[in-house]
């Protein structure tokens, strides 16, 4: 279209009269693919140096042992994994992970779902609710790890003297291996919570009266139509958070950074925390890469999962 | 259980009971976030007393002060800034660029390059730390290239975070659904792609990109890691990173003055949230139930 300069003749009433002339435009700009170029190329550029490359550089890395600083790197080989593979502190670093996932995406989304259907009844004030639910969602997570270190203070913190009221004394929450993952996941909860309630929310409200009211008619009381209609109906929104929820865990740092620095004796120290820690505390480039392609890969399975099963939902809708 | 009961009474107690349940959540939710604010404003004494003090006697409010003074946080506010603006409108004005380019331009293998952005989805930031943080070293291509280091630069906090698949995701996703007659009439009209971007086409979908300009906004003042281990000078700290220089995790906390620190890293977003909570509510949402 752009660039045909032909003048369009039309006749009426054999007159000619000249239509909708294109002027021929010799601006470069106009040509549609070295506009696609300008438009696209930014983001690919930006997506190739940073996302694209520096996976295959991680590789590389992660075969080297490098202190970050020496202009020399030693290839390896596959130490570093081996290494990983034999490593005590590797294998907690990987129990934590678990141990922190499944805890903190099953109580997010179990919470998150009482909530919304709390939510969801015909409540005044409930949108008030809803909004302050959601609010730790958009807060950052360091300064609320912060805030969350004051409540757990064992002598002056909030929960301290709430415990006391019911006899109980605090334990030193952060400073406990027993006590700083349970923390950590109470604090991640709390700020997820609004997220998972929000999407289970959308999910409820889409959901078809006319199901309940088919349900109702065939006599299915408020837990038979919950089993039956609610919970189908909100799977598929169910399976978007779990998936959603564990790739956050996965990354979630700055609440591990500020609150523990992985500790107390690595009882809290994740595999996002370890790339860190073996890169940037210990200087040791390799190890970091390598566990970062642990990471990336326990990532990319999920992803793959989900895409599957979004794809076979597709051909079921 | 209810047999005894009226419809009527049945109806009221299960009311009664929601309102109950709906004041627990808010106040197990809100609770911390009180507590943040009325600590901020507490002397020590009334922090290290055995009692719960709701609300303290006199605001303190030079704790404010205190903190401020204690940290350099008018440069981690200004760095804060910076960093944000520029790195949402990079990504908001890449996402737009690029769901544009995806929507109505025709080339050669385009359907591919939507897939080669979307994957990016799948490498995020926190895997890529080490080799980007090499990159932009005196080690790495911009120390081969320029012969400096850019560690501890703005640009350096900024660029990783600057391309955008969600985001061109979600635009693109809008763009197709509007109306193709009132594109095709501003080309009738000789409109040029700019004109047809910049007049139609950003207007119509205005809602998403305000969506996504806000989801973004949040993303880069909240973010942690990649500015925790770019950036290691004071001066360069954003504000996620520069209140932990008043907080000491091994115990010794004035918390007071420290309340008052988060503070001001969650001041801006309590703001953004009390306007704007329901437009990214409604973004995050679109993204799960249309993904």
């Amino acid at each position: 279209m752009a660039g045909s300069g032909k003048s369009a003749v039309a006749t009426i009433d054999g007159q000619p009269i000249e239509v909708a002339t294109p002027r021929r435009n010799w601006n470069i700009f106009s040509r549609e693919w070295v506009l696609f170029i300008l438009f696209v190329g930014p983001n690919l550029l930006l997506f190739t140096a940073f996302s694209y490359w520096p996976m295959i550089e991680n590789v590389r890395l992660s075969t080297q042992r490098w202190d970050l600083l020496s202009p020399v790197r030693i290839n390896v080989g596959l130490d570093n994994f081996r290494y990983l593979v034999e490593n005590d502190t590797f294998h907690k670093v990987l129990w934590n992970t678990l141990y922190f996932t499944f805890a903190a995406v099953g109580l997010s989304l179990a919470l998150g779902l009482m909530v919304a259907l709390l939510l969801n009844q015909r409540l005044r004030w409930r949108n008030g609710a809803r909004a302050i639910v959601f609010a730790p969602f958009m807060l950052s997570g360091a300064a609320i790890g912060i805030v969350w270190a004051y409540i757990f203070d064992p002598r002056f913190g909030l929960l301290a003297e709430m415990l006391g009221w019911v006899g109980l004394r605090s334990p030193d929450w952060l400073n406990r291996p027993e006590w700083a993952m349970p923390a950590i996941i109470i604090v991640y909860v709390w700020k997820n919570l609004g997220f998972t309630t929000v999407i289970f929310l959308a999910g409820l409200q889409s959901i078809p009266q006319d199901l309940y009211d088919a349900a109702k008619i065939d006599g299915a009381n408020v837990f038979w139509r919950f089993r039956s209609v609610t919970l189908p109906m909100l799977s598929p929104i169910a399976f978007f958070l779990v998936v959603t929820s564990i790739l956050s865990t996965f990354q979630s740092f700055d609440i591990i950074n500020v609150m523990t620095r992985g500790g107390p004796v690595d009882a809290t120290n994740t595999l996002i925390y370890y790339v860190y820690e073996q890169g940037f505390v210990a200087f040791n480039a390799g190890r970091s890469a390598a566990a970062a392609l642990v990471l990336f890969t326990m990532m990319m399975v999920i992803t793959l999962i989900q895409l599957r099963y979004s794809e076979s939902k597709v051909h079921y809708g | 259980m209810g047999s005894r009961l009226s419809a009527n009474q049945q109806l009221m107690l299960q009311r009664s009971l929601g309102y109950l349940a709906m004041a627990f959540v808010v106040a197990l939710i809100g609770l911390p976030l009180f507590w943040m604010l009325s600590g901020s404003l507490k002397t020590n004494q009334e922090i290290y007393s055995t009692t719960i003090q709701w609300i303290p006697d006199n605001p303190l409010w030079s704790n404010y002060r205190e903190a401020w003074e204690r940290a350099p946080f008018g440069r981690f506010y200004l760095n804060s800034i910076i960093v944000t603006l520029f790195g949402a409108g990079l990504e908001i004005v890449n996402a737009t660029l690029t769901a544009y380019a995806l929507a109505y331009l025709r080339f050669p293998g385009k359907n591919f390059i939507f897939i080669l952005i979307l994957a990016a989805l799948m490498i995020p930031n926190q895997v890529t730390i080490l080799p980007n943080y090499v990159f932009f070293g005196i080690n790495g291509f911009i120390g081969s290239v320029l012969g400096e280091s850019w560690i501890n630069t703005y640009q350096a906090i900024i660029l990783p975070g600057a391309s955008v698949a969600f985001g061109t995701f979600l635009m693109r996703q809008a763009f197709l659904g509007l109306p193709r007659e009132v594109i095709d009439a501003a080309k009738v009209d000789g409109a040029g792609h700019l004109r047809i971007l910049l007049d139609v086409v950003v207007p119509m979908a205005k809602p998403v990109i305000v969506t996504f300009a806000l989801i973004s906004l949040v993303a880069k003042w909240n973010d942690y890691l990649w500015p925790l281990v770019i950036t290691q000078t004071e001066n360069m700290r954003v504000l996620t990173i520069g209140i932990s220089y008043l907080f000491d995790a091994e115990g010794n906390n004035e918390w007071g003055i420290i309340m008052a620190a988060t503070f001001f890293v969650v001041f801006p977003l309590l703001v953004v949230f009390l306007f704007a909570q329901r437009y990214i509510i409604d973004g995050l949402t679109a993204g799960a139930t249309k993904g």
